[in-house]
């Protein structure tokens, strides 16, 4: 059966028919209609990436009242055709995860807040963004301004270099390609030489 | 058999276990807590919020070398379903598809249907003492959508379609994996309980993969049904047995599921 | 990925090799069980255990973690002992035909090519890579032998250089019995054929080793000779790991390059005329690197960057000529240089090397940032394993990022399809994303800078920053538009990178991504329309970089006529009513070049303009740091001494920042006698910071394990399920020795090897588990070593020497 995404819009958006439960099933001929209302049905669908590998999958988050409740294979996705490997099927638990009872609730481990240790601390605080923007640009000047090369000798001749050794970034494969553009021009302007990220790690 | 059916192509099965996942995403299945226990496989068993897994079994084959079978394992969709005949409450019930579901809302919890499965694939859920089991997701296919595990699976290992169409695609299969030398390939659910809506295609006999070679309904199920199955009113007597019987069954698995291994 | 996923379906042989392709890239089978289906294609797996991947394979080729080399060496000289290469593709696209320097000579003894010498930087070799030059007439043209006879042709060397990679000796390196290796050799070398098209994928197997550029390099070579390249089907396909890791590698999230695949200045290029000196050819697609630095910088530096200061060229940090990648980096850390740390969505104590070592040197950092949507063992680390949180001064904050589908933005896939993902829904609580966030952080650095001034406080402030839409809030679309590229004089988005000039007239972020987002209406990496009938290219869906093109180097698909060596799978031919190329995909070929030019030069980012059997640096571009051609060697650890080169065991140019870290002695081999391999399973992802908080995946590999062989088990007594201990020289300190304690998986899947006459064991280790998250465990990276490939310093997580004791 070749489903393609018209049609899923279209019978995911079907109305069907209820119909009574007849007989009690004790004849294997019997036939006993139960229509259950689709999950998905008034979900707005939005396309969206596999965070996972390399291959780069469609996948359809099913949102309603701006909460994800169903996340599959995009099946007019050239590549996946709406097929999905295990990691990008349990996407949805990124976020959410269902409890004994089928409930689903935010995932308990996802970060809701920004976190400071002190120095010496067993434990984080929460603190605000302001607050975190001001103390981490504060660390940046005072790393960068204390360890900035600014030249160096190259054969006899004062080469400006603008560079400093003393702060590392690791980067990430998981930022979008926005994302780590400025990231990375963030990052030459601070003179940090010392980068990388997952193509190495 | 069924009009439409799942065809499981066992020689095509990776074990990535996109099916596995994408069954509790769409069924809404917590995760169970479970351990290392020197295989792949997990859980262990089937339960009420795991309706189907992966198999992984590692064999020794004749050319000197290793054999890694995988394949899915999930409720079959008899045409001669055990459960439905043990049933006393009517709660297992043949669908407009051909499948075979529970009514939560008539399960009384006893249990049988488990216990007279011939492929173990019936859970129970303590909790809402209700059993639960694959619905062959009814509710995709009451709109048009094909079982969730079918439309994850990226190699065609699972595939859904008209059952005749789908039986010819096995038969080629089968040929084509005898053909390679393959001896011992097979089809499986054709006619063992009369059909099931998921067939299988086997590179090796169903045991290697850890399914029955000859699963039947047992003879008590039988002569239980043929009783009571025409004396409805008699369904309220079962029932009474049946709410003892779970108590006790349900017991009984909670202790053989608290021993190791 | 010189092909794409789709493509697959096209292929006739396909060989994984150092890549479990069912496990990491599952939906790679699709297109390879498509292959299979429609035409018969068959699938080699070359994989020290029967993986997912061999589970389905026609044939699993079982080889010894480390020897790639030595197995496509194999290859290589089979398909020239046995004329199973593309003749006159051979002739024609690849160097074979170009004389090199006489002087050239390989040193079958201690394993090294002509020039070497001590690198007194590195304490190592290092090559003088004059000798390896191609022969020139006076006027610098190329000399070449079209007869493939003078021994000094690079074709000839190449035979020299792999004819004692014989079955035989590749059977006592690798361990794979001489049938299989047989049987493979003569199954993908069948893809030699004009019209076959053999495919390489692979992935971390291959690269993650002190050869594994050579690795790569071997594989190209196997490629060029069977003329696979820039055909449908064919391809040297890098199968990438994580969703936008070429993005983020397009983007240079790496010390040594700047977007674009441009170098990192030195600080031997004082000026910007010196770094386009030395690093742009006479001919070629790289004479366009002008273009793309100046519109860089533009995109940088905006009007602070004009002719007159180099377009703030001195504002870029200038490298040493060292080795800034992230194990020198932690050992800079341990020395006490690095003080600060920001770390995004990264996890270093799982997934970088020698983790354990690393745990304890950034105890030495003043603070650490890190960007991430869990707290993951690298910003945990104070309290990890023996670590006293009291004695720990490092601040550390963690801001909370937004999952995949809770922010908008283009990820570029392996096949380089750069796809737009929407947001689906708001991250939780006070989480944001990362465009927010960089946004947000960098502004205010440069506010202060403004505010107080500074050391240098221009190279901060003079970075264009003007990301801010209406709301005062970052507007994606903006970082877009410098990104695709613009006319300076009005802001007009470029069609492509065709349109960039040298002259500071126009800006553009990235050069490749030029053309992704040429029109705000409908911008090309939105594009939704799937391929109804055809060969799988989806032109219409997305944007692959460069300028959609989906093969690259497609010129090689036609023979000199310009006709598809394949008719069946056209990728471009030459319309001699049209006069033009034209075809399925975007020709790779410049519309300035002629028939006989593009003809002469189907491999256009080379200055030679033809693929390298020989590869040296030419004219600024390409080359190797450890020879023109690949070499078996061991690895760092190795577990026998060097069949073929003797006097060399492992790579003498490889990047080693440790003293006494890596197995030397025979006492050592002794300590150490199994060889261990890393590697990922399909349930969990990298470092595993994500997917061990994901319940259904740890349900399904609950926990840390490590498979060995039912014959190992016994010898150790050990039975399926057990605890055992595994040990590796990286936890060995001054007498005492540490281990990771994990689950022992015996299985089947794994079996001894024979090593030239010798019985060896392997282990294999998933790499996925930490400290931290739902599911806990020992990381296997803190037994693999922190030695590095000579050019890019990736380490070597896939070979290395432990011991296993039964856990009591």
């Amino acid at each position: 059966m070749n489903l393609t995404r018209r049609s899923f819009l279209k019978l995911a958006g079907a109305t069907t028919a209820a119909a009574t439960l007849t007989g009690v099933g004790l004849n294997k001929a019997s036939a006993a209609i139960i229509v259950e209302p689709l999950r998905i049905k008034y979900s707005k669908e939005v396309y969206t990436t596999c965070t996972f590998c390399g291959v780069g999958c469609g996948i359809i988050c099913n949102v309603r009242d701006g909460i994800i409740v169903n996340a599959e294979g995009d099946p007019d996705h050239p590549i996946n055709e709406g097929t999905l490997c295990s990691k990008g099927s349990s996407t949805f638990n990124i976020s959410y995860i269902y409890d004994e009872k089928g409930k689903p609730r935010l995932n308990p481990n996802r970060l809701t807040e920004v976190l400071y240790r002190a120095p010496g601390a067993s434990d984080y605080e929460v603190i605000d963004w302001d607050t975190a923007f001001d103390m981490i640009a504060e660390r940046i000047k005072d790393t960068r301004d204390r360890t900035l090369v600014e030249t160096v000798d190259v054969g006899g001749q004062q080469v400006t270099v603008n560079r400093t050794n003393a702060i590392n970034w690791l980067g990430s494969a998981w930022c979008t390609g926005e994302e780590n553009y400025l990231f990375h021009k963030m990052v030459r302007a601070m003179g940090v030489i010392n980068v990388d990220h997952c193509a190495r790690l | 058999m069924a009009k439409t059916i799942c065809l499981i192509d066992a020689s095509k099965c990776m074990g990535c276990r996109g099916c596995q996942a994408a069954c509790k995403q769409w069924n809404q299945l917590p995760a169970e807590d479970t351990t290392f226990e020197g295989t792949y496989e997990n859980p262990s068993r089937l339960s009420s919020s795991t309706w189907m897994k992966i198999k992984f079994r590692e064999q020794d084959n004749e050319n000197g070398g290793v054999d890694w079978l995988m394949t899915k394992q999930g409720c079959m969709h008899c045409s001669d379903a055990a459960c439905i005949l043990a049933c006393p409450a009517g709660a297992l019930y043949r669908t407009e598809f051909d499948t075979v579901s529970v009514d939560e809302v008539k399960c009384i919890g006893c249990n049988y249907c488990a216990g007279v499965c011939p492929f173990q694939v019936v859970g129970f859920d303590r909790l809402a003492n209700k059993a639960r089991k694959c619905t062959f997701c009814i509710d995709r296919l009451q709109n048009g959508l094909k079982p969730a595990c079918a439309t994850a699976c990226p190699t065609g290992s699972i595939s859904y379609g008209d059952s005749r169409e789908l039986i010819d695609k096995a038969t080629k299969r089968l040929s084509q994996l005898k053909a390679a030398g393959k001896t011992n390939a097979n089809i499986y659910g054709l006619t063992e309980v009369d059909g099931t809506a998921m067939l299988y295609v086997l590179e090796d006999n169903p045991e290697k993969y850890g399914f029955p070679a000859d699963p039947h309904v047992p003879i008590q199920t039988r002569l239980f049904n043929a009783i009571y199955a025409p004396l409805r009113i008699l369904v309220v007597v079962a029932v009474g047995i049946g709410l003892w019987s779970n108590w006790n069954r349900s017991k009984k698995i909670e202790e053989a599921k608290e021993k190791p291994n | 990925m010189t092909n794409h996923w789709n493509d697959y379906q096209h292929s006739d042989v396909m060989m994984a090799i150092g890549g479990n392709t069912a496990e990491n890239h599952p939906i790679s089978m699709k297109w390879i069980e498509k292959a299979r289906e429609t035409k018969g294609a068959k699938l080699i797996c070359v994989d020290p255990r029967l993986c997912r991947t061999a589970a389905v394979a026609d044939l699993h080729v079982p080889i010894r973690p480390g020897t790639n080399i030595a197995y496509l060496g194999g290859l290589i000289n089979y398909i020239l002992e046995n004329e199973r290469y593309h003749r006159e593709y051979v002739e024609a696209y690849t160097n074979a035909t170009f004389l090199i320097n006489e002087n050239y000579s390989f040193n079958d003894a201690n394993g090294l090519f002509t020039g070497a010498e001590d690198d007194p930087v590195r304490s190592a070799t290092k090559y003088n890579m004059e000798d390896w030059q191609y022969q020139t007439d006076e006027d610098g043209n190329i000399l070449k032998d079209p007869t493939l006879e003078d021994p000094s042709c690079a074709f000839n060397l190449l035979k020299e250089h792999y004819k004692q990679y014989t079955i035989s000796n590749i059977s006592k390196i690798t361990g794979a019995p001489e049938d299989v290796l047989r049987e493979s050799y003569e199954l993908f070398s069948s893809t030699g054929e004009a019209g076959k098209a053999g495919n390489i994928l692979y992935a971390m197997g291959i690269t993650q080793f002190t050869h594994g550029a050579q690795n790569t390099r071997a594989i190209a070579i196997a490629q060029l000779l069977l003329g696979n390249m820039g055909i449908a089907g064919g391809g040297v396909n890098a199968q990438r790991g994580q969703s936008n890791v070429q993005g983020a590698t397009d983007m240079a999230m790496l010390y040594h390059i700047i977007p674009g695949y441009n170098p990192c200045p030195q600080q031997t290029q004082a000026t910007l005329e010196d770094y386009l000196a030395t690093t742009t050819p006479e001919k070629n697609w790289w004479s366009n690197r002008p273009k793309y630095i100046v519109s860089l910088l533009k995109a940088f530096y905006g009007d602070n960057a004009t002719p007159q200061n180099d377009f703030g060229y001195q504002w870029l940090p200038k490298l040493d000529g060292l080795d800034h990648s992230h194990i020198p980096a932690y050992k800079y850390m341990r020395d006490g240089e690095v003080e600060g740390m920001i770390c995004v969505a990264d996890n270093p104590l799982v997934g970088g090397s020698s983790s354990r070592a690393k745990l304890d040197y950034q105890k030495n950092l003043k603070w650490l940032v890190s960007i991430d949507i869990v707290e993951n063992e690298t910003a945990a680390f104070w309290k990890g394993p023996g670590m006293n949180p009291a004695e720990i001064d490092t601040e550390v904050f963690i801001l909370p990022a937004a999952a995949a589908y809770e922010r908008d933005g283009e990820k570029a896939n392996s096949g380089r399809w750069i796809t737009w993902q929407y947001k689906a829904q708001d991250p939780p609580g006070n989480a944001k994303s990362d465009l927010w966030i960089v946004n947000e952080m960098f502004k205010r650095l440069q506010a202060l800078y403004n505010a107080e001034g500074g050391v240098v406080p221009e190279q901060v402030t003079s970075m264009k920053w003007d990301y801010d839409g209406p709301d005062g809030e970052i507007d994606i679309v903006k970082v877009c538009m410098d990104l695709n590229g613009y006319r300076v004089a009005d802001g007009s988005l470029v069609t492509n990178f065709v349109g960039l000039q040298d002259d500071g007239s126009t800006a553009c972020g990235n050069w490749l991504y030029s053309g992704y987002y040429n029109n705000l209406e409908n911008p090309a990496t939105k594009k939704r329309i799937p391929e109804k009938e055809g060969l799988g290219f989806n032109k219409d869906w997305a944007f692959a970089w460069p300028l959609n093109r989906r093969i690259v180097y497609n010129r090689a698909s036609c023979d000199l006529e310009g006709k598809p060596w394949n008719p069946d799978a056209p990728v471009i031919w030459w319309s001699e009513e049209e006069q033009r190329w034209t075809g399925n995909d975007v020709p790779d070929i410049p519309g300035t070049w002629d028939f006989e030019y593009a003809t002469e030069n189907p491999f256009i980012m080379n200055p030679e303009g033809v693929g390298k059997l020989f590869s040296i640096g030419y004219q600024g571009v390409g080359g190797l740091r450890d020879g023109p051609m690949p070499c078996h060697y061991e690895p760092a650890d190795s577990p026998v001494d060097n069949l073929l080169y003797p006097q060399a065991t492992y790579n003498p140019i490889s990047q080693r920042f440790y003293e006494d870290h890596t197995v030397e002695t025979a006492e050592e081999r002794e300590r150490y006698p199994y060889i261990a391999t890393s590697y990922r399973l399909v349930e969990h992802y990298q470092s595993g910071s994500v997917t061990r908080n994901m319940p259904w995946l740890n349900e399904m590999m609950p926990e840390m394990f490590a498979e060995i062989s039912e014959e190992h088990a016994e010898e150790l007594g050990v039975n399926n399920g057990d605890y055992i201990e595994v040990e590796s020289k990286r936890l060995y300190n001054g007498g005492d020795q540490g281990s990771i304690k994990v689950k022992a998986c015996v299985t089947k899947r794994i079996k001894p090897m024979m090593i030239n006459g010798e019985k060896k064991h392997i282990v294999g280790l998933p790499m996925h588990w930490g400290f931290m998250g739902m599911s806990t465990g020992a990381s296997a990276n803190d037994l693999t070593p922190s030695v590095g490939d000579p050019n890019t310093t990736i380490p070597e997580y896939k070979a290395f020497l432990c011991n296993v004791r039964r856990s009591v």
